[in-house]
């Protein structure tokens, strides 16, 4: 018995180690995730990122993820481990990695790290995001259309200029329809907790909102929206089957082809670092269908999306006036510049809230 | 024939020393199971959660500064809990901690205050912590309220605190928003053990608490006040020990303790203040005060082992994509062989057979 037990163990830790050498000369790549691969929003596209990546190099690399990684002290053990466990490319996937995979990157020049919209770089981390703000405008336009009291609930993750400038341009886009259309905003202080976000929902309604948009990642206001027959966006990923009579489009992100793009450029040894922040036109996110509106609504959204994808409309047009009534300075000639939009601290004027810490 | 719990004459000490041994074991069987259901190799997996980490100076590293906050609020709260008080509220005082030392921090950023600013950090956390604590101290001694409640509700109106520091006054001026302060000047940061590594000085310190604590239980008359008023509080009456005054004072060592791990934290592996410091350390040591029996060995002994968990868990996950969600399972049926065994000092296991005619005598 004991005999047997003995071999039986030989034999499994031997298949163990046949296993790891036919893995050894592929590329690893590793990923590390905010939320659980299940939250349906922010993690669960860049674990369909992830897959898109297998199914495309599967046979010359293999795939790694750490997920439900706290934004806190254990993020940067979580990054060396990937490292440790011979990662030579690691995509960290939320804002509040920067400063973890900063130290890491430091620690290890050989790896090289791609970190997701934060701004700080290195000889061997590169930033990545997407213009997400464009998708807002179009959503801004919707919610106006839609939306018979004029209210729109928002709910918004941490007032970071990423999710500042997509209200702002949600609203921009609404007064272009309803000059006096109002937001209520709500924030959540968190990424993703369903519970906290279905609770948002549920105050903003009740504040009068009838269309909710959300920052926040889970499904869960959706949900609520759905439950009292009110108007959705979904956020990150297609939401539609949380709200098929609510959804009216969402935010898809759509991480697969920038994936393949680097992982290619690592295989090749031609990656280097750079920021990338791609928009409509360069495919980094997508629009779901349009559904739950009217055809002309429906149109107007697909024209919009097509003169953004092209160039020709720009959501943060000048001139833009702040909420204290000052014109902002125009830095990109005919639009705010790009770093005005990546470090945007202010509300646009209509809007009747205090942006917190102002 | 029944099967009844029967309670012991006195307690067995063989079974206080095996249980432990007893719970792992059954755990491990669980797990066993559990991975054999997943599809995974069993020893494998088994290796990645309890071996690999254990055989490089890396992960032995990382468990020590998992486990150094752990252990050092752990031994705070044995204390209370020795002395039948019940402090529920570490994470708070952690939190408070946290916040009163990084006072310093911010405040000196960016300044040539010298090699005074960590020790000054150090001190004014402790005492942070332990004022923080002795709210709900002061509020049981003198009003009888619950401790249980009032430490735990103290532990949101930290949190919250902290939250708007970090989002008004303390903002990183150039952190676009994000809450966080700004990253602590040298001066102001723990110092580390080993160069290139995450090692560092709150290590030491907590090492140094569990010492201390080992001898003020084991050899002072504090320590054997603090154990027969929990243990035997007529007792204690009778030999002129004075309760309240205990639990003012078991209160605010553990804040003490806690509010220290706060700043080491922060100070230390963090490097500013942020939401999000503590993934429930103060809760979490509760587990870990209990796993290691209120003794001060076994409180580090508990707190390395929770540790080794965690790190085994991320290991688990890369080698062999066993999910998250396991090793949290893994944790919780710990925990339940660990109280479930327990119940074998106090209490035997025997097997009843009826006599029959009394059978028929009650019906």
């Amino acid at each position: 018995m004991r005999k047997s037990l003995l071999a039986l163990a030989a034999g499994l830790l031997l298949a163990g180690s046949v296993s790891a050498a036919s893995a050894a000369d592929k590329l690893k790549v590793g990923f590390i995730y905010l939320g659980p691969i299940g939250d349906l929003g922010w993690t669960y596209q860049h674990d369909v990122g992830r897959q898109a990546l297998v199914k495309e190099l599967g046979d010359k690399i293999e795939t790694t993820y750490l997920e439900n990684v706290p934004e806190g002290p254990d993020a940067e053990r979580a990054i060396e481990q990937l490292v440790r466990a011979g990662n030579k490319l690691i995509f960290t996937t939320s804002f509040g990695y920067m400063d973890p995979t900063l130290k890491v990157a430091k620690k290890y020049p050989n790896v090289h790290f791609e970190h997701a919209t934060g701004y700080k770089r290195d000889k061997n981390m590169s930033t990545y995001s997407a213009k997400w703000y464009q998708g807002r405008y179009i959503q801004g336009l919707i919610a106006a259309k839609m939306s018979k009291s004029g209210v729109l609930g928002y709910i918004g993750s941490f007032p970071i200029p990423e999710v500042v400038s997509g209200i702002n341009a949600t609203i921009l886009a609404a007064q272009t329809i309803n000059p006096n259309i109002k937001v209520k905003i709500i924030w959540a202080n968190t990424w993703f907790d369903p519970g906290k976000e279905a609770d948002a929902a549920k105050a903003l309604i009740d504040q009068g909102a009838d269309v909710i948009m959300q920052h926040t990642d889970s499904p869960a206001a959706m949900q609520i929206a759905s439950e009292r027959g009110k108007l959705a966006f979904g956020q990150d990923s297609e939401m539609i089957k949380f709200g098929p009579k609510t959804q009216l489009t969402s935010i898809l992100d759509t991480w697969g082809p920038y994936y393949i793009d680097r992982v290619k450029a690592e295989l090749a040894g031609t990656w280097k670092s750079e920021d990338t922040w791609g928009g409509l036109d360069s495919h980094m996110f997508a629009m779901a269908p349009y559904t739950n509106m009217p055809d002309d609504v429906k149109k107007m959204a697909e024209d919009a999306q097509a003169a953004i994808t092209a160039g020709k409309l720009h959501p943060f047009k000048c001139p833009i006036v702040a909420q204290d009534g000052k014109t902002v300075e125009c830095k990109g000639g005919a639009n705010l510049d790009d770093g005005q939009i990546l470090g945007m601290n202010f509300y646009v004027k209509g809007i009747d809230d205090k942006l917190p810490g102002k | 024939m029944q099967l009844v719990l029967e309670k012991r004459a006195e307690r067995s000490n063989t079974i206080a020393l095996v249980s432990p041994l007893i719970a792992i074991g059954l755990t491990i069987v669980t797990m066993i199971i559990l991975f054999a259901i997943l599809g995974k190799n069993p020893l494998l997996a088994l290796h990645a959660y309890f071996v690999a980490p254990l055989t490089d100076g890396y992960s032995l590293q990382e468990i020590a500064v998992k486990a150094t906050p752990l252990v050092m609020i752990a031994i705070g709260l044995s204390l209370c809990y020795l002395a039948n008080a019940w402090n529920i509220g570490a994470e708070g005082q952690f939190l408070i901690g946290a916040v009163a030392g990084s006072w310093i921090a911010v405040k000196t950023q960016g300044t040539d205050a010298g090699a005074w600013v960590l020790p000054a950090m150090l001190v004014l956390a402790a005492a942070a912590g332990a004022l923080y604590a002795l709210i709900p101290a002061i509020c049981k001694v003198k009003f009888g309220a619950s401790e249980i409640l009032t430490s735990l509700m103290l532990v949101y109106v930290a949190d919250l605190f902290l939250d708007y520091l970090v989002r008004g006054p303390w903002r990183d001026p150039h952190g676009f928003n994000f809450p966080t302060t700004a990253e602590f000047d040298p001066v102001a940061t723990v110092p580390l053990l080993i160069e290139g590594g995450r090692l560092h000085l709150g290590s030491i310190i907590a090492l140094l608490v569990v010492a201390a604590a080992a001898i003020l239980l084991g050899r002072t008359i504090k320590g054997f006040e603090i154990r027969v008023v929990g243990a035997a509080p007529r007792a204690a009456r009778f030999g002129g020990f004075n309760a309240n005054q205990l639990i003012i004072l078991t209160f605010a060592v553990s804040g003490a303790l806690a509010g220290l791990a706060g700043i080491i934290e922060v100070a230390g592996p963090v490097g500013h203040l942020q939401p999000g410091i503590s993934p429930g350390y103060g809760f979490t040591a509760i587990i870990v005060a209990f796993l290691g029996r209120l003794n001060p060995l076994g409180i580090l002994i508990a707190g390395l082992f929770l540790a080794l968990t965690f790190i085994g868990g991320e290991q688990a996950q890369i080698a062999m994509k066993i999910p998250l969600d396991v090793t949290k399972v893994f944790q919780g049926i710990l925990l339940f062989y660990v109280l479930a065994c327990d119940s074998l000092i106090l209490y035997r296991f025997k097997l009843v057979f009826p006599n029959r005619q009394v059978a028929r005598g009650t019906g």
